[in-house]
C-alpha cells in the first residue's frame, strides 16, 4: 500500500526529515566535490522505511535535510544499500 | 610483498619442516657447561651469546631471529586450547565412516546416515578426556577418527585450510632459545626460563614412556604415563586450566607457561604491544603552588637535569651551548653530545673542556630542561583532551611537580598523593604544536559545554567576594602593594583610600562592559573595565559559571584570559592573607529566637503532616494523576516536609547570620551551599532512598520502635537535628541510610560512565576532519559532511551555540 494511504504517513512524522532521491547529475556534482567514490557517502538500507517509501532503489543516493537546533537546517547524504548478511 | 595473512593449523609436516634440529634429549648442558646438541638449549636453536654467530643462519644475536625445533612424542596428546572443537567435531561425525552427519555439535544423532552405524554421544570432561559412552577415547583413538574425515566435509564443520587430525599433537614444536633466555646468577649458576623447565619435563617423560613401551611395560604404567605426558604439554600451553594443579617450580611458584606470556593486563598484548615505554618522559606526585602561572609547571632540579632537549650546534649559538658544557655538572648544563657521524658522548667535569673545544656547527647536544621549555603535562586516566595539556617550565628545588590550583579541574586532580606524568618535547615541530594547540591557556573553554572549565576555586572567590563588598577600602599604599604582589603595575587614583571594587578593577582588561546577575541574584555592572555595582562571586569568577572568564576569553582571547585568571585567584588569596579568614562552630550557632522559630515551622510542618494523613484514613485525599491514594500522600507529604518547611527554614537561616566567614563561603559559592548550612545549624531536613521517605525495614515499620502502619514524620526519616546539635540514634541510622545510598549511587555510576566512555573513545578513535571539512574513518568513507552538522566548534563557541544576537550587539556598539 502506497504511503499516503497508510492510517500513519512516517513522511509526515514531526521527527521524520525530509529525504528526496537525488537526480544522477546531482550525485555525480556530489562526488566531485567531495572528491569520493559512491560507495565512500555514508549507507542507508533499502529495509529502511523511508527508503520504502519515498520507493527508492538500491544505488540511489538521498539528499536528507534535517532541522537543527544551531544550524537550522542541515543537508547529508546517504546511500541506499543492500544489508549484508 | 605480503598479500594476506592466513591464520590456521600448523601441520606436523611444516612443523618438521620448519624446525632446524629435533630435540631428543632432556638435559641442557653438558659436563664442561657447553649447550648439548639434541638437547632443548641446542645451538642450532639460535644464538644468545653475544660475539658468536648462529649455527643455523650464521648471524649474530640480535640480528638471528631463533630457530624452531621439533620433538617427536611417542604417543600423541590432545591441544588442550583446542579441546572444545575437538569435542564438537567428535559429536557432529560418524566415527566409523567419518562423514558429517549432525548440523550442531548439541543435536544428538545416531544413527549415521552414509553407512548406518550407530554412534554413541560423545562426552568431554575438562580440560583434556573424552569418552564414547563408558570407553576413555585416548588421542590416537580421537586422531583415528578425525583422519576419516573427507576434505570434502570440512567446511560443513567450518574448517578451512588445515586438518581436523592436526588438533593432536604429535610433534611439538621447540620454540627457539631466544624467547626463553637463561639468566646467569652472580654465584656463576644458570638459572633457565619456565618455558625450558616445562620442556625438559616433557622430553624426559617422552623418553621414559618410550623406554617403557620398547620394554614392553604393562598398559596400566604405560596409560599412566601418557597421561603424564598429557598433562605436561597441556600446561605447557596453559598452565591455568581448571580441573588439574598447575605445574610448579621447585620453590612452589607455578610456571609461567605460553598462555601467561600472552593474557590479561601484564601479557603481551596490553603490556607490550598496545602500550610502550617512553623516553623523555618523568613522573612524580604533585604539590599545589597557587603563586605559579596556570600554564607552569614546577619541576624538581633531579629531574630536570635528567630530562633533556636536543639542540643543533650552530654559529649563532655555539658560544652560548660552550658555556652552558662549562657549567657541568650544575644546573643548566648538557649531558651528552651527539657528533655528526651520530657518535654519542657524555659529558663529565673532567672533559667539558675538552668537549667544549671539540663542538662545531652540526654537533647536537642534550641540554638540561630550563625556565619556560615547552613540555606536555598529563594525569591518568586521560578522559578528555584537557587531560593532557602543554606547561612551560619552572625549574624548583623541590622534589614534587607543583601546578596552579586552578589547573587541577581538567585533570581531575588532587593532591592527596596523585602522580602525574611529564613528557618532554623533542623536536621544534612539536613544541610549535604543542604551543598553538595545547597550551593551558587554549583548553579554558571546554569542548564539553562550551564554557570555561579553568576558573577559580575557593578561596580565591572568598577573597574577591570580600575584596568587593561595597563598604571595603584600603588605604593606597596597601593597594599598591597588594598590587605588586600580584605582578600588576598600575596607575591608582590619587586618592588616600583605595575602594575594593576600585582595586578588583585593576585586574579587568580595559573596555570591558558587561553586565550580569551575581549568584544572589543582584546586578554587577562593569563598564569600561570598571566595577561599578555588585559583588565578585563564583557567578563572575568560579570555574564553570565565571562570566567574566567566559567573557574575557570571547572578547579579549585565550591570553587575557589566562592573565586574568593568574592575577584574580592570586588577588583573593592576598586579601584573605592580609585580613584573615578562619570558619569554626562559632559560624554556624543560631541565635536563639531563630531557633524558635525553625522549631515552631517544624512543629507547623509535622501538624500539616499529620493532618494529611488524617485526610488520608478517611479517605479525603487529594489524588494526584496516576497515582494511588498512598501513594499521593507521600508526594504530599514529601511536598511539605522536603520542599516547603525546608525553603521556609532556609530564609530563617539566611536571615538570621550575619556575615562570617562560613557564611560568605556559602553565599559567594567558594565551598559549601545554604543547604549546607542548614544542616549543620537548623535541620538534617528529610532522609532520602530511591527519591522517596524511608520505608524499607520491617513489614509496615522501619525499626521496631515505631508502631506498624506508623506514616509520621519521625518513623520515616525526618532529621528534626541538625549536625551541630546531634541526631538521635534514629535519625543517625536514617541518615546512614541516605549516606549510604549516594555512596554506592556514585561509585555505581563512574564504573559505569568510566566504560562508556571507553566505548565511545575506542568507536571513535579513527574519525578525523579533513582539510575539505568532512569526518572520515580509516577507510576514508564520509561520516559527516559538515563537522558537527553546523560548523561550531564548541570549544570556541558559546555554550555550545553561537550567540548571534551578541555579536550583532557588539558590532553596532
Amino acid at each position: 500500500m502506497p504511503v499516503e494511504e497508510r492510517e500513519i504517513n512516517i513522511l509526515k512524522h514531526r521527527l521524520v526529515p525530509e529525504h528526496t532521491i537525488m537526480k544522477d547529475e546531482d550525485v555525480k556534482e556530489l562526488l566531485e566535490k567531495f572528491n569520493i567514490s559512491i560507495n565512500q557517502l555514508p549507507k542507508i538500507l533499502n529495509t529502511d522505511p523511508v527508503v520504502k517509501a519515498i520507493g527508492a532503489k538500491v544505488g540511489d543516493v538521498l539528499k536528507i535535510v534535517r532541522n537543527s537546533p544551531t544550524a537550522g537546517k542541515t543537508t547529508y547524504y546517504r546511500l541506499v544499500s543492500k544489508e549484508v548478511a | 610483498m605480503i598479500r594476506s595473512i592466513d591464520f590456521s593449523l600448523m601441520s606436523p609436516a611444516m612443523i618438521k619442516k620448519l624446525a632446524a634440529v629435533e630435540i631428543t634429549k632432556a638435559e641442557l648442558y653438558d659436563n664442561d657447561g657447553f649447550p648439548l646438541e639434541g638437547g632443548v638449549m641446542d645451538p642450532r636453536l639460535g644464538v644468545i651469546d653475544p660475539g658468536l654467530r648462529c649455527r643455523t643462519c650464521g648471524l649474530t644475536m640480535g640480528s638471528c631471529f631463533g630457530h624452531f625445533g621439533y620433538v617427536e612424542l611417542v604417543r600423541p596428546v590432545i591441544h588442550v586450547l583446542y579441546s572444545k572443537l575437538i569435542h564438537k567435531i567428535l559429536r557432529m561425525t560418524c566415527h566409523s565412516c567419518g562423514r558429517v552427519i549432525a548440523t550442531s555439535p548439541t543435536a544428538s544423532v545416531k544413527k549415521c546416515g552414509y553407512c548406518g552405524a550407530e554412534n554413541k554421544p560423545v562426552r568431554f570432561e575438562k580440560p583434556y578426556t573424552f569418552y564414547d559412552g563408558e570407553t576413555q577415547l585416548t588421542p590416537t583413538d580421537i586422531r583415528a577418527i578425525l583422519e576419516k574425515i573427507p576434505d570434502s566435509d570440512l567446511p560443513a564443520l567450518g574448517i578451512s585450510g588445515g586438518r581436523p587430525e592436526w588438533l593432536i599433537i604429535t610433534l611439538l614444536p621447540i620454540p627457539p632459545v631466544i624467547m626463553r633466555p637463561s639468566i646467569t646468577l652472580e654465584t656463576g649458576e644458570r638459572s633457565e626460563d619456565d618455558l625450558t623447565h616445562k620442556m625438559v619435563d616433557i622430553i624426559r617423560i617422552n623418553q621414559r614412556l618410550k623406554e617403557n613401551i620398547e620394554i614392553g611395560a604393562p598398559d596400566f604404567i604405560i596409560s599412566d604415563m601418557w597421561e603424564l605426558l598429557q598433562y605436561h604439554v597441556a600446561t605447557f600451553y596453559d598452565n591455568e586450566l581448571s580441573g588439574i594443579p598447575a605445574a610448579r617450580h621447585r620453590s612452589g611458584r607455578p610456571l609461567k607457561t605460553l598462555a601467561d606470556r600472552l593474557k590479561s593486563k601484564e601479557g603481551r598484548f596490553r603490556q607490550n604491544l598496545a602500550g610502550k615505554r617512553v623516553n623523555f618522559s618523568a613522573r612524580t606526585v604533585i604539590s599545589p603552588d597557587p603563586c605559579i602561572s596556570i600554564n607552569e609547571v614546577g619541576v624538581p632540579l633531579v629531574i630536570a637535569k635528567e630530562l633533556t632537549i636536543p639542540v643543533t650546534v650552530t654559529e649563532n649559538n655555539i658560544e652560548a651551548v660552550r658555556a652552558l658544557i662549562m657549567n657541568t655538572p650544575a644546573w643548566p648544563s648538557v649531558n651528552y653530545i651527539i657528533r655528526p657521524d651520530g657518535k654519542k658522548k657524555k659529558v663529565a667535569p673532567d672533559n667539558k673542556e675538552e668537549i667544549s673545544k671539540e663542538i662545531a656547527p652540526g654537533y647536537i647536544v642534550e641540554r638540561h630542561l630550563q625556565n619556560n621549555d615547552i613540555v606536555l603535562f598529563n594525569r591518568q586516566p586521560s578522559l578528555h583532551r584537557m587531560s593532557i595539556m602543554a606547561h612551560r617550565v619552572r625549574v624548583t628545588p623541590w622534589r614534587t611537580f607543583t601546578l596552579n590550583v586552578s589547573v587541577v579541574a581538567p585533570y581531575n586532580a588532587d593532591f592527596d598523593g596523585d602522580e602525574m606524568n611529564l613528557h618532554v618535547l623533542q623536536t621544534e615541530e612539536a613544541r610549535a604544536e604543542a604551543s598553538l594547540l595545547m597550551e593551558v591557556q587554549k583548553h579554558i573553554r571546554s569542548p564539553r559545554f562550551g564554557g570555561p572549565i579553568i576558573g577559580c576555586e575557593q578561596d580565591h572567590i572568598s577573597g574577591c567576594y570580600i575584596l568587593t563588598a561595597d563598604d571595603t577600602v584600603v588605604p593606597r599604599e596597601t593597594a599598591f602593594c597588594l598590587l605588586s604582589e600580584i605582578g600588576v603595575v598600575a596607575d591608582l587614583p590619587a586618592k588616600k583610600t583605595i575602594t575594593g571594587k576600585e582595586l578588583f578593577s585593576e585586574l579587568l582588561p580595559k573596555g570591558l562592559n558587561i553586565e550580569f546577575k551575581s549568584k544572589a541574584g543582584n546586578k554587577v555592572i562593569i563598564r569600561d573595565g570598571k566595577l561599578i555595582e555588585g559583588r565578585i562571586d563564583t557567578k563572575a569568577i568560579g570555574r564553570e559559571t565565571g562570566k567574566l572568564i567566559d567573557v574575557i576569553e570571547k572578547e579579549y582571547g585565550p591570553d587575557e584570559a589566562h592573565k586574568f585568571i593568574d592575577r584574580v585567584s592570586l588577588l583573593g588569596i592576598k586579601w584573605l592573607e592580609r585580613t584573615g579568614f578562619t570558619i569554626g562552630l562559632d559560624d554556624i550557632e543560631l541565635p536563639p529566637d531563630a531557633t524558635d522559630a525553625i522549631k515552631a515551622r517544624i512543629a507547623e510542618a509535622e501538624a500539616a503532616v499529620n493532618s494529611l494523613i488524617e485526610n488520608y484514613r478517611a479517605g479525603k485525599i487529594d489524588l494526584l494523576a496516576g497515582l494511588s491514594a498512598s501513594q499521593s500522600l507521600e508526594r504530599h507529604i514529601l511536598k511539605v516536609l522536603a520542599k516547603e518547611s525546608v525553603e521556609d527554614i532556609g530564609k530563617i537561616v539566611n536571615n538570621a547570620f550575619k556575615d562570617n566567614c562560613a557564611i560568605r563561603m556559602a553565599r559567594s559559592g567558594a565551598r559549601g551551599s545554604m543547604t549546607h548550612i542548614i544542616q549543620l545549624s537548623a535541620v538534617v531536613g528529610q532522609a532520602r532512598m530511591l527519591g522517596e521517605r524511608i520505608h524499607r525495614g520491617y513489614r509496615g515499620r522501619t525499626l521496631s520502635h515505631f508502631a506498624v502502619g506508623d506514616l509520621s514524620p519521625a518513623a520515616h526519616g525526618f532529621i528534626v537535628h541538625g549536625f551541630k546539635t546531634g541526631l538521635s540514634p534514629f535519625e543517625f541510622f536514617f541518615d546512614a541510610i541516605s549516606g549510604r545510598e549516594s555512596l554506592m549511587d556514585k561509585s555505581l555510576r563512574t564504573r559505569h560512565s568510566g566504560y562508556l566512555e571507553r566505548r565511545l573513545m575506542n568507536a571513535l578513535q579513527d574519525l578525523k576532519i579533513e582539510y575539505d571539512g568532512t569526518i572520515r574513518d580509516n577507510r576514508n568513507v564520509i561520516i559527516q559532511f559538515v563537522p558537527g552538522e553546523d560548523m561550531i566548534d564548541p570549544a570556541k563557541s558559546d555554550w555550545g551555540t553561537l550567540d548571534v544576537r551578541a555579536i550583532v550587539q557588539s558590532v553596532l556598539r
